[in-house]
């Protein structure tokens, strides 16, 4: 345990204070659509000039080219909070398909890809779930058929986060339907602008059209377009849901949270009562104070694990889970704290925050719904984790595949 | 920057909780439990010659100059091993208070005895965050009157570190005229605690005895109970996983049902990131002092909730079974009933970091 940061970290954080400071005025605002704005793109553009964002994405592909350092990224993700600076982006394209590709993808595939993604020039979505095909991913039936050098592909996907938006998607296919469940599916990468897909936005109870439905009738993908071998998607899947994972509970946000909560709780009041002097609501403060700060630590141990290249083991099976569940929390928090005039929403007189509060009360329950329930988590953290007994598996159907 | 145990740090503790395993089987801890015993000599003797009842004890003075970290990872096998010693108070609280706020004379004639596992030492200062009972000591020069009360270690100590109203410290023999010793029953028959009353008592003043130094020795105390809650609580977890293995009902082992299976991923969800506070707050008390205080209640609230979370469950995921005193699983569960109260439950500890970030009076 050391957690000095010593002279060369320090010298770091002091560089990265005087761009924080420096180039405050430039911070983007948040387009809202998905899609990066002209303005975070070149924000974006900024950060990874500067080594803050695709820090150690080699400089072939467009990023920094830095060692990877977790104290160094960690410094940057707390001055940038500190500030409440945006960091860089953590799109799905960012965040789950680049580290895939810079792990299976073909050096052709890293060239192509890699740097318009982490430009934010390049929008992917993530084309997992099906309507028959949730929880029990592997069951998914969008067929793809060989023809010469394409695959055809015909099916749907359904709760695709920004697929209106995007420009290509990462889309996983059965192309071996003799073989078993697990063993029959690919991993293809290919454009929405390709003919036979239709987008259709799903509302979700936010308000907003956050996921799509996503109908493929014949869309032709050239065969070269798989990551890794035929059959082997699900593994390739595995690779980016672990990735998304990591992304779902990052504890950095839940500090952020707490700190606007710590604010809000000092700036309202209720008949005159500053919300902190109340005992009740203080003590659910420190109260997720105390998860918040376990969470982050948790988060650096983590770290330390992974730079040691140590499995943590079950440390990080827990993290989407309780990362998740703690955001909920805490926005349910500030949405008590501020009561009645916390229920407001859409563009109401008195409204709070844009009505940010609900809206993440909702959507972070959309959070723990999505990349794996909370219940499938449990499963994954009793059965890898504690080496408890498997799920059973139903017996097969008669005349089944 | 590491966040992790070191290699010697992960041997430590590997020594003692292999040595704990053996020395304090639960057949023994019931022996010790069923006798009221103040404490089990047999496990302290051998505790106290790995060297680790003086492990914050500086080397000048016979101990292991470890730091809390250190402390904090025996306490996590002393909870895990539901072992009936006098950690908390005798290896931890009392150094302490000697070493922050002694004289040289007095350093020099208790510590070395600490250290050995010689003697024992209660800690009498639950009064300055909690007092019960209209308990409370004052003092006139260096003479005790009133009542103190969940004296730590208290039974079986032979040294007694006493806190006045005012903060300062006293060091009363446990022979001392006018001392009386009173062994309060608790529900955790491992670590007993004790009243004392004190008419006129002669004692010997701490001279650098302070508020503060009361702080740091309450701060050490609830570190040390966290990491207590965290090794009972993993040992709970253990246990129920282990059983939920074996016992069966539907033709199934109750571990194939996903209701348990819930059960334990939820205690283990929750636990896990407990380690990692426990960690921090024990490291911050040494490296990082301005967090020192507040860590150590966020450690003592949290564990103290997910304690007993951890405990009601991992006792119902044993059936009936969790309920007997055969299976003795209400070791852990009363340890860690006790452990939520010493040195202030978690609203109390809760209210007390509010105070020290300034958001309450
Ligand atoms: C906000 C949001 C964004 C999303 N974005 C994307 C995206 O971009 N791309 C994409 O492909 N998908 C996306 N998803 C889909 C997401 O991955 C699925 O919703 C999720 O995997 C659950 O599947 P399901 O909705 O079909 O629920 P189901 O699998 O039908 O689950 C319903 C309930 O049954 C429980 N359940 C199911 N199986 C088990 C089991 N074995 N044991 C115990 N309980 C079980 C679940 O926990 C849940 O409570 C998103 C979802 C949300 C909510
Ligand atoms: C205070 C007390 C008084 C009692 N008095 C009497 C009495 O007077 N007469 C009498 O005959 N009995 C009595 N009992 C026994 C009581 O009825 C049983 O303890 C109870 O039925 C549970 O059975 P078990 O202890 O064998 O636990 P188990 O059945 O072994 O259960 C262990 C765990 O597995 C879970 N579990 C088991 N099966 C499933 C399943 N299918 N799905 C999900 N989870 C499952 C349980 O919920 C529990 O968490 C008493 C028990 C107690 C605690």
């Amino acid at each position: 345990m050391d957690l000095a940061y010593g002279a060369e970290y320090e010298a770091f954080r002091e560089e990265v204070k005087r761009f924080v400071s420096e180039n405050k005025d430039k911070s983007p605002r948040q387009s809202g659509t998905g899609r990066p704005s002209d303005d975070q793109r070149k924000w974006q553009d900024l950060l990874i000039k500067n080594g803050y964002a695709a820090r150690t994405i080699p400089s072939e592909y467009g990023g920094y080219g830095a060692e990877p350092d977790i104290l160094k990224s960690r410094i940057i993700a707390e001055e940038f909070t500190r500030a409440s600076l945006p960091l860089g982006l953590a799109s799905q394209g960012v965040s789950m398909l680049v580290p895939t590709l810079l792990e299976l993808g073909t050096d052709e595939q890293k060239k192509q890809w890699i740097e318009p993604t982490i430009r934010g020039e390049v929008v992917w979505c993530q084309g997992y779930s099906e309507p028959g095909s949730g929880s029990d991913l592997a069951s998914l039936q969008t067929k793809a058929t060989e023809d010469g050098d394409d695959f055809i592909i015909n099916g749907q996907k359904i709760w695709t986060s920004t697929a209106q938006v995007s420009d290509m998607i990462f889309c996983l296919v059965r192309t071996e339907p003799d073989a078993r469940k697990h063993e029959g599916i690919s991993y293809l990468i290919f454009s929405m602008d390709t003919p036979g897909i239709e987008v259709r936005p799903l509302m979700t109870m936010t308000g907003y059209a956050e996921f799509n439905e996503v109908f493929f009738t014949d869309v032709r993908v050239p065969k070269n377009q798989i990551v890794a071998e035929r059959g082997q998607g699900w593994f390739v899947a595995n690779a980016t849901l672990k990735h998304e994972r990591g992304m779902l509970g990052d504890p950095n946000q839940a500090g952020t949270r707490l700190a606007a909560i710590i604010d809000l709780m000092h700036e309202e009041t209720v008949s005159g009562e500053r919300l902190i002097d109340n005992p009740l609501f203080r003590d659910r403060l420190v109260q997720l104070q105390a998860r918040v700060a376990a969470m982050q630590f948790h988060g650096m141990r983590l770290l330390t694990a992974s730079a040691k290249k140590e499995d943590p083991g079950i440390a990080r099976l827990v993290v989407k889970l309780m990362g998740c569940e703690l955001n909920h929390q805490l926005a349910a928090l500030a949405i008590d704290a501020l009561g009645e005039l916390g229920v407001l929403y859409e563009r109401s007189p008195h409204l709070r925050a844009g009505g940010r509060w609900q809206r993440s009360y909702m959507f972070d329950l959309g959070l723990i719904i999505g990349g794996g329930t909370a219940q499938i988590q449990k499963n994954i953290i009793s059965e890898r984790g504690l080496g408890m007994p498997r799920e059973p598996k139903p017996a097969r159907k008669e005349g089944a595949a | 920057m590491e966040f992790a145990l070191s290699e010697e740090q992960r041997m430590l503790q590997d020594t003692v909780g292999r040595f704990l395993a053996d020395a304090s089987e639960l057949d023994i801890v019931r022996k010790s439990a069923e006798a009221h015993e103040a404490f089990s000599k047999t496990i302290w003797t051998g505790f106290a010659e790995l060297g680790v009842a003086g492990i914050l004890i500086p080397e000048e003075h016979g101990g292991l100059g470890l730091g809390m970290l250190e402390a904090a990872l025996m306490s996590e096998m002393t909870g895990r091993h539901v072992a009936p010693i006098p950690f908390v108070g005798t290896a931890v609280m009392a150094p302490l208070a000697l070493t922050l706020a002694g004289s040289d004379e007095q350093k020099a004639a208790w510590l070395p005895r600490l250290a050995s596992g010689d003697i024992v030492a209660g800690v009498a200062v639950t009064e300055t965050i909690s007092a019960r009972d209209g308990a409370g000591v004052s003092s006139q020069g260096d003479a005790l009157s009133g009542s103190a009360l969940f004296v730590i270690d208290g039974p079986g100590a032979d040294l007694f570190i006493v806190a006045d109203k005012e903060g300062a410290l006293f060091l009363v023999e446990a022979s001392a005229t006018g001392l009386e010793r009173i062994d309060l029953t608790t529900i955790d028959l491992t670590r007993p605690v004790s009243e004392l009353r004190f008419e006129n008592v002669s004692a010997e003043r701490l001279p650098n005895g302070s508020p503060a130094v009361v702080q740091q020795m309450i701060d050490a105390g609830r570190t040390m109970i966290a990491a207590d809650t965290l090794g009972a609580g993993q040992m709970m977890i253990e246990k129920a996983v282990d059983y939920a293995k074996e016992r069966q009902q539907f033709g199934r082992v109750i571990g194939s049902f996903q209701a348990v299976k819930h059960l334990c991923a939820e205690m283990a969800a929750e636990l896990e990131p407990c380690r990692s506070l426990v960690w921090y707050a024990a490291y911050a008390q040494d490296a990082i002092p301005e967090e020192g205080a507040l860590m150590s209640c966020h450690a003592k609230a949290h564990l103290s909730e997910v304690g007993r979370f951890v405990a009601r469950t991992s006792t119902e995921v044993h059936g009936g079974m969790g309920f007997t005193d055969l299976v003795g699983l209400h070791y852990w569960f009363k340890r860690i009933g006790l452990d939520r109260q010493l040195l202030g439950g978690p609203e109390r500890v809760r209210e007390e970091a509010a105070r020290l970030q300034g958001w309450a009076a």
